[in-house]
């Protein structure tokens, strides 16, 4: 394994889906070396690891790429006859799959697009006046709104706040995790999962009751007596970013740490013994050995922090003092079921669905540059 | 000074950094575990030193009364059942529609194959928030607003591309060569599928599964939204945030309602932690 990983440590030059396709096509032929990686999930921690950091396991030696690029329909190599016969039982197996997000997953989206250019309040609802198009209507009414865009600001604010914590303690605890002998890793671990595991509510009231003014230990230990972290604005939002970052920092730990013990020990030796400093073995080997995963544990937690709502809606009551804590997702929230607005409420929907989508089209892009096979 | 001593000591010496680091892994190892711990131990502290202004981080007198509390005056129990009714349904059914997708993209090729994937990569991204608008006049006019089912149909479908997604690594581990030789041995594909396959890819489902049931089991947004007037159908978290009242919280009624719906998830993730780790390195990979 370690072997493979070394051989393999390198970003993958060939960076189309169709050279795998002709590796797998190739079967039993040629195509044993791309099979032995993939082995690996079911059981071990290690192995999966470092099929991560090292890139989709591919064919070692130069000779099978050379026998790719020579055949000139790869795809009808010994072992394909199967596929080339599939037919329609790939869409039979597909089908329930494909029957359930496109009824609660496509269909509400395009109900949301829909929603959001009616006018559509409660009377609307209850069938008392007819529902009216609206045009961009609500997206003007949207986009002159002070609070709008205040909350906008917040979401974005808040979210880096919580990504580039998370990522930080995440990270630096998955470096000590190497560092440490098995007793206080065990230990760490285990604090850890219990964090992660905590449901996103219970999370909530208990870091609540932790810091709360009269009965908590936190403002005790601190010594500041009955402050209220929930009544300012920074510091209720501070206050839960704590807990965000509590329960999503595991995370990043777990993965980062198996991305690093997947890291051959040669590759590390090879750098201690030509001179290489502690910070320029991070640098210059391991950081961009473990770049995909970092990439994933990035894009993951902009997504995740991007739309917190459990926390914010449970530990600043809906949105804080005046709305002074919202952010959209629980804005959107407010205005469609507490104030019956539900086509503004849709916009503000809209707008979260589109500013995800760019973020996923980055990450799609990152993915494709590092040549991953889909 | 005895041996062990001075080897103990040569070693501090040797590696002071290591030492550091370890009390350091273990102070924070405590910190961390310290909400939960907070939250068991003013679950079980009698009602007068939960609402003490001066919390001490141990009991003498425990007591089961919060419990008492939680389990006797509402319809906790109920509450219990309909959330594991929800995250029990959407963990199975999630599993064997994402097994058999999964199995679909990974073993065939066939046009729009990457579209899907692409597809399937970019559903996960969909903020479930913003669809419970629309998703709630469609249970509407299904009739569905006020039932399990309610909750159970939009988590399968928003835990479904992940899944797929995971469980791809799985699939794929399985060898060629296993289901060429089945098939020369003159089995059928539904039952390479279900006796060959399945039972080989089943660590994987287990690991992709804690996603799915925790997601369900957490469930907040859409109990608060779809279970608007027929309370016996609602789940736990409608349930704890019955006790806090952001006036005057039960403290103790909200730790011993917390420690309850956190156990069964901290069970989960215990047993399946092995499975779970290795699964996030085949997902983050694949």
């Amino acid at each position: 394994m370690k072997k493979r990983a070394a051989s393999t440590g390198v970003p993958p030059e060939d960076d189309s889906g169709t050279a795998s396709d002709a590796g797998r096509g190739s079967g039993t032929g040629t195509g044993t070396g791309s099979d032995s990686g993939a082995g690996a999930p079911v059981c071990d921690l290690l192995p999966v690891a470092a099929q991560a950091v090292a890139g989709y396991p591919r064919r070692s030696g130069p000779g099978n790429g050379t026998l790719r690029r020579g055949t000139a329909h790869p795809r009808r190599g010994p072992g394909a006859f199967r596929r080339t016969r599939a037919g329609w039982t790939p869409w039979l197996y597909l089908a329930p799959a494909l029957l359930v997000l496109g009824g609660l997953l496509v269909y509400p989206i395009y109900q949301l697009g829909l929603i959001s250019f009616l006018h559509y309040t409660q009377a609307q609802v209850s069938g008392g006046e007819p529902t009216t198009f609206e045009g961009f209507g609500n997206y003007t009414t949207l986009f002159a709104d002070d609070q709008f865009w205040q909350v906008l600001f917040a979401t974005l604010v808040f979210a880096a706040a919580c990504v580039v914590s998370t990522l930080a303690v995440g990270c630096a605890l998955a470096v000590l995790l190497t560092r440490v002998r098995a007793v206080p890793r065990l230990a760490l671990m285990l604090a850890a999962l219990g964090a992660w595991a905590t449901p996103a509510v219970t999370g909530s009231t208990v870091w609540l009751f932790l810091f709360d003014p009269d009965f908590g230990p936190a403002n005790r230990v601190l010594g500041i007596g009955d402050h209220s972290w929930t009544y300012g604005r920074y510091s209720a939002f501070a206050l839960v970013l704590l807990e965000v970052v509590w329960c999503s920092f595991p995370f990043v730990m777990v993965t980062v740490y198996a991305g690093i013990r997947a890291v051959p020990g040669e590759v590390l030796e090879a750098a201690a013994l030509d001179g290489a400093s502690q910070w320029r073995i991070w640098r210059s080997v391991l950081a961009p050995m473990l770049r995909p995963i970092l990439v994933v544990v990035t894009i993951q937690s902009v997504i995740w922090d991007f739309k917190v709502f459990t926390q914010i809606y449970v530990m600043t009551n809906g949105g804080g003092i005046a709305g002074q804590n919202l952010v959209l997702n629980v804005y959107a929230y407010q205005k469609a079921f507490a104030a019956s607005q539900y086509s503004l409420g849709s916009a503000i929907g809209v707008v979260m669905l589109v500013i995800l989508l760019a973020v996923t089209l980055v990450y799609l892009r990152l993915l494709r540059r590092q040549g991953e096979e889909l | 000074m005895s041996i062990p001593t001075v080897n103990f000591l040569r070693g501090v010496v040797r590696r002071p950094w290591r030492l550091a680091a370890e009390v350091s892994a273990l102070l924070i190892a405590a910190v961390v575990a310290f909400p939960l711990y907070w939250m068991v131990l003013s679950a079980f502290k009698p009602a007068g030193e939960v609402e003490s202004t001066e919390p001490r981080p141990w009991t003498l007198s425990p007591s089961l009364d919060s419990f008492r509390r939680v389990f006797g005056q509402q319809e906790f129990g109920r509450y219990f059942l309909n959330s594991l009714v929800v995250a029990g349904s959407v963990v199975v059914v999630s599993a064997l529609v994402a097994f058999l997708a999964a199995t679909a993209v990974t073993r065939f090729r066939f046009r729009f194959r990457t579209t899907l994937l692409i597809m399937f990569l970019v559903a996960q991204m969909v903020p479930v928030e913003a669809l419970t608008i629309p998703l709630f006049f469609l249970m509407r006019d299904f009739g569905q607003l006020n039932t399990l089912g309610s909750l159970i149909l939009p988590h399968i479908a928003f835990s479904l591309p992940f899944a797929i997604w995971m469980l791809r690594g799985f699939v794929k581990a399985v060898p060629d060569a296993l289901e060429e030789a089945a098939y020369i041995d003159g089995a059928s594909r539904a039952r390479f599928l279900w006796q060959i396959l399945f039972p080989l890819v089943f660590p994987g489902l287990v690991a992709t599964s804690v996603f799915s049931f925790i997601s369900a089991w957490n469930d907040f947004l859409f109990a608060k939204s779809f279970i608007i007037s027929d309370t016996s159908q609602s789940t736990l978290p409608m349930a704890l945030l019955v006790f806090y009242k952001p006036d005057e919280p039960d403290w103790g009624g909200v730790m011993a309602a917390s420690t309850v719906m956190t156990i069964p998830v901290l069970i989960f993730f215990v047993l399946v932690q092995r499975r779970l780790v290795s699964g996030l390195g085949g997902a983050v990979k694949d």
